[in-house]
């Protein structure tokens, strides 16, 4: 571990003003995931500029009908706050599906998009990772590759995202709310997190001097036809193999509009435009929801260990949405799935 | 024998200690000038420090030295120094900064000391190293051809090969536990502190202080009187703590080059370089005929150590202690790759080779159409056919009985996939269990205060077992006195000699020790009251009377008594103190062990595979249980190992690199609590006259031993899938 300079930042334009000064200092909200990687000596900032306690922790209604979460609410309260609960369900499942209860009380709603991936290589300086040290290549592409992607990858990096909460939002098609020095502007969720390209180590679009101030839901919350299902190696504190976050809306036994997207399977959360079109204005029957898992999975391709994952997608995909059709979503507290 | 405490569920003594922070590890002590120690570790399997430059780290403030294998003071350079008391009898151990020599991935290679742990960890960072990297092999299967055969006590019978060549029934298979790590709660540390007139005080986390403190005197060629160690209390060991580690060499080391007190804990990260539970490929093959009686046996067993020691316990021959069979012959072979030396882990030998034989016997049910409690019932073995000796007892049928009582197993239906509930599939599976019942000599000594309390005190280290507690039963029973009047002093060199802990022999070790020590107490007092006035216990002599309730009794006329505060007060004595060893001897004629039943229901989601081990019932037969609490707790801790040996726990090498991939707890998969579900614990009753004389088994490892294999079993039933690599992931099931 590598010894730091430790400032506070006042309000958002003096986070924004100290990030600019200081090209090499990172933010810290909860830290439940830098300060592991600094421990790791894979994240080395000379400074850490604490934002924690900057007045961005309220969940409020926007004028449109849907919310506006604040960057530092800790995970724990907002998969608990009585909105997401009775508005966004998936949401507070996604959230409750990940880590561990001390974890998300610690863990901020901004921290969380921002978490890096769990692949051991780059999690390992004595190895080499193009996340970690760009060029250096991926050891995981002929390596231990079981968690690793099957969509979006490419020959430089093959890590996947670690968020069960990202899943859900990509899902809600939140938007992000960012501030910089050319002033705020909002990114579309599914442009937040990039695809790994040649520029693996740069997972998301936030400006380098740019700070998360909120992420905001659009009132559609799928409140009655949802689902989020994780797939993982143990039944609780571990991370998904595969994930689904689930929206349904119906009318009668039919999909009027269809929202699926997964995690563990990409450098970002997953979704198909095609496949959820194929479910709309379709009957919700199992040769429905399979012929969309079809399509999503189209061309996936998996490495030497993960190539399960394929399958094993088909199959969490055609549950998660025979659970959100019927209004039977998953409980997390229950680990039998329904 | 009927006891006031001694098989009462008594709860631990130390507990409240433990809960309130009062209890002190090995990291927890502080001295004035305390300096603070940080490994640099290799990050290659096998080569050569070419160079090493720790120039930086040196001119970092706070850092007062930095020791490599150039300038580290002397330790000794002879083989024999470095074997501490349980290690390999063949091979060199490794010596911490010993050579240029890389040996495994994970070696100390550096050890930076500076005035705070922050200091000397960022010290770390600086320093360069230059390898020659030899490319170490860290693959099993791989080195395999390799493997050479290690001498195990069992002995051929008849032609195994032949008898299994023209069996009715043939099993033959392959099975594999992959490295497992101990990944004990606490951290190891040691604390090395000077104390006057040149002596070493060292706080270490071990399971056996005498052990440490003898290892450290023959490696820097310290005399015996100068040196203590202390481990009273210790966060979990599960054998990783038997032999001494590399972290109380550096922090000696340490001590000597600054002349001040060094602390060491190491980080989770380094904790996966040192034992382990070795990968073990067995090959299981059994011969029977259509009744379910076997033929033959044979089990071989492939197991890692390092490439300078050999470790190995016994994976094979399990099957003739449990199951008749006229041919039998095993082999154990080692494979030495470029990795620490394997060590004991729960049960060393039997986790893995039960789990093998286990699953095996339950595959042979299955090829016979047999009911895997039947076939076992058929084939059971009243004596060890090794020795062809009987049991001192062996109350396995009962385990049978009650174990499949409680589980309700008369309702199985034994196809495959033909139990369900709802989406998911149900399996019932079982496996037999079975350990050792050993004891050691060692020594204890009371003292036996005026006003009636009493100290006992020895070396043995407490390692979460309860100890502390099952001894302070035993003396206030045999002291006759109220259990808050006895208090007890452990992990503490300098207190009378003890084995370390481990293979389940501490309870029925101290047990003893303190029986014979109490004997003595017991005279004395005796001859005290015989002082007193017409005493009423005049004529008795010591054998026949007992110390109850604060008294000395004649067992023959219990209403003639005296008080043990009056005798010492009649006969002038303020203290009476007394050390006494147990000179023990293995009884002869006769082969003592432990045995279990474990029934295990798993349900699986049909469509996905998702695994719950809902339900354990473990029947053990261990002779008399001290305290059904604590004995409780260790079979339930040994049964969510076994959950977790089953589903979740695996090293994962990148083979390329040697090195290990998951080397952290959030990647090395032990059980969640959503993973754990009911467990039920039976004690049979198991009355044993032969083993010692207090009937004492042990049950620190026998919770661990079928639990993998019953739960193996229950998913083939459940899906009709075997999987014989551990762990077994959803991924396997869905191949």
């Amino acid at each position: 571990m590598i010894n730091f300079d430790y400032v506070r930042a006042t309000d958002v334009a003096d986070a924004i003003r100290k990030i600019s000064a200081t090209p090499t200092a990172k933010f810290i909200a909860g830290g439940t995931n830098l300060v592991d990687l600094m421990k790791d000596d894979v994240e080395r900032p000379k400074t850490l500029i604490d934002i924690s306690r900057l007045p961005l922790d309220k969940v409020e209604k926007t004028a449109s009908g849907g919310l506006r979460i604040g960057a530092l609410v800790p995970n724990s309260d907002l998969s608990y706050h009585p909105l997401i609960a009775s508005q966004y369900p998936v949401l507070a499942s996604a959230i409750q599906a990940g880590a561990s209860q001390q974890l998300r009380n610690m863990a901020s709603t901004g921290g969380n998009l921002l978490q890096r991936t769990r692949c051991a290589y780059f999690y390992d300086t004595a190895t080499s990772c193009n996340k970690r040290s760009p060029g250096s290549g991926c050891s995981a592409l002929e390596g231990l590759n079981r968690i690793h992607a099957i969509l979006g990858w490419s020959p430089s990096c093959i890590a996947v995202h670690p968020s069960d909460m990202c899943v859900a939002l990509a899902m809600l098609e939140a938007k992000v709310h960012v501030s910089g020095p050319d002033g705020a502007r909002e990114i579309a969720f599914a442009d937040f997190h990039r695809l790994p390209g040649e520029t693996p180590h740069v997972d998301t679009n936030l400006g380098a001097h740019e700070i998360i101030t909120a992420v905001e839901l659009p009132p559609q919350g799928f409140a009655r036809h949802h689902t989020y299902i994780k797939i993982r190696d143990r039944l609780s504190y571990a991370f998904a193999l595969i994930a689904v976050a689930v929206g349904l809306e119906m009318e009668g036994d039919s999909i009027r509009e269809a929202r699926f997207a997964l995690g563990g399977v990409a450098h970002k959360p997953w979704r198909s435009s095609e496949a959820e079109a194929a479910l709309a204005g379709q009957k919700a029957s199992r040769e429905n929801f399979e012929k969309a898992a079809a399509i999503f999975l189209r061309d996936a391709k998996g490495f030497a260990h993960n190539g399960f994952k394929i399958d094993l997608a088909r199959r969490a995909i055609v549950r998660a949405l025979t659970q959100a059709a019927h209004g039977t979503p998953q409980v997390q507290a229950i680990k039998k799935l329904r | 024998m009927s006891t006031t405490y001694i098989g009462t569920p008594a709860s631990r003594v130390d507990g409240p200690a433990k809960v309130t922070g009062q209890a002190k590890y090995a990291a927890d002590y502080n001295v004035p000038g305390l300096l603070y120690g940080a490994v640099l570790s290799s990050t290659i399997a096998k080569g050569r420090i070419r160079r090493i430059d720790t120039r930086a780290a040196r001119a970092v403030p706070g850092v007062v030295d930095v020791l490599t294998h150039e300038n580290r003071p002397k330790m000794a350079e002879n083989d024999k120094a470095w074997k501490d008391d349980v290690a390999p009898e063949k091979g060199s151990p490794f010596r911490p900064l010993g050579d240029d020599r890389v040996l495994f991935n994970e070696q100390p290679v550096a050890f930076v000391i500076a005035e705070d742990w922050e200091t000397a960890r960022f010290a770390a960072t600086l320093i360069e190293i230059e390898y020659q990297n030899d490319h170490g092999q860290t693959d099993l299967e791989a080195a395999r051809a390799k493997a050479f055969v290690v001498p195990k006590p069992e002995k051929p019978r008849g032609d195994a090969a032949k008898a299994f060549a023209s069996a009715e029934i043939k099993h033959d298979a392959e099975y594999f536990i992959p490295t497992e790590h101990h990944n004990p709660m606490e951290l190891f540390a040691s604390t090395a502190v000077w104390e006057e007139g040149g002596k070493l005080t060292v706080y270490e986390k071990t399971q056996g202080v005498q052990n440490v403190q003898r290892f450290l005197c023959n490696v820097f060629g310290l005399k015996s009187e100068n040196v203590k160690v202390m481990s009273p209390y210790m966060g979990g060991g599960f054998g990783a703590g038997l032999r001494p580690q590399y972290q109380v060499v550096l922090a000696v080391l340490g001590a000597i080059a600054t002349k001040r007190p060094v602390r060491l804990v190491l980080t989770r990260q380094q904790m996966y370089g040192l034992g382990y539970r070795p990968a073990t490929i067995e090959r299981l093959r059994l011969g029977a005929k259509r009744d379910g009686s076997l033929d033959a046996m044979m089990h071989d067993a492939t197991a890692v150590t390092s490439s300078f020691e050999q470790f190995s316990r016994n994976d094979t021959g399990w099957g003739d202690l449990l199951y008749k069979a006229p041919n039998s012959k095993h082999t154990h072979k080692l494979a030495m790759l470029d990795v620490p030396t394997s060590s004991d882990m729960r049960a060393p030998g039997a986790a893995t080779g039960v789990y093998a034989l286990e699953s095996a016997m339950d595959e042979l049910a299955v090829a016979l159409k047999m009911d895997p409690v039947e076939l076992r019932l058929r084939c059971y073995s009243d004596k060890d056919q090794n020795e062809n000796l009987p049991y001192t007892s062996k109350n396995l049928r009962e385990c049978y009985e009650q174990g499949a009582q409680a589980f309700g197993w008369e309702k199985r239906n034994p196809a495959p996939r033909s139990m369900r509930d709802g989406s998911e599939l149900v399996g019932w599976g079982m496996a037999t269990g079975v350990w050792e019942a050993l004891q050691m000599p060692a020594a204890v000594r009371i003292a036996l205060s005026a006003n009636g309390h009493a100290e006992i005190s020895c070396a043995a280290s407490d390692i979460g077992t309860g100890t502390y507690t099952i001894m302070a039963q035993v003396a206030a029973e045999m002291l006759g006195l109220p259990i808050e009047n006895v208090s007890i002093r452990l992990g503490d060199s300098s207190l009378p000699n003890t084995p370390v802990e481990g293979g389940s022999w501490m309870a029925a070790t101290v047990s003893h020790a303190i029986l014979v020590t109490a004997n003595e107490i017991k005279g004395d007092l005796l001859a005290a009251a015989k002082k007193i006035n017409g005493s009423p216990l005049a004529h008795e002599n010591p054998e026949d009377v007992v110390l109850s309730d604060g008294s000395i009794m004649s067992r023959k006329n219990p209403s003639r008594t005296v008080r043990i505060v009056e005798a010492m007060r009649e006969a002038g004595l303020d203290r009476i103190e007394k050390e006494k060893t147990h000179q023990f001897e293995q009884v002869k004629g006769y082969v003592h062990n432990t045995h279990s039943a474990v029934f295990a229901e798993v349900k699986i989601d049909e469509e996905i595979g998702v695994i719950r081990v809902t339900r354990v019932v473990n029947a053990v037969a261990a002779g008399r249980i001290l305290n059904p609490k604590t004995a409780g707790s260790q079979i339930l801790g040994g049964v969510v190992w076994g959950i977790g040996m089953a589903l979740h726990e695996e090293t994962a090498y990148d083979h390329r690199f040697g090195r290990i991939m998951n080397a952290n707890i959030a990647e090395y998969h032990v059980p969640a609590h959503a993973d754990i579900h009911d467990i039920q614990v039976i004690f049979v009753d198991e009355p044993d006259g032969r083993v010692n004389p207090f009937g004492i088994k042990g049950v620190g490892e026998i919770g661990i031993v079928g639990a993998a294999a019953a739960i193996a079993n229950a998913i083939y039933h459940a899906t009709g899938v075997r999987v014989r690599d551990l762990p077994i992931t959803l991924d396997k099931l869905n191949r």
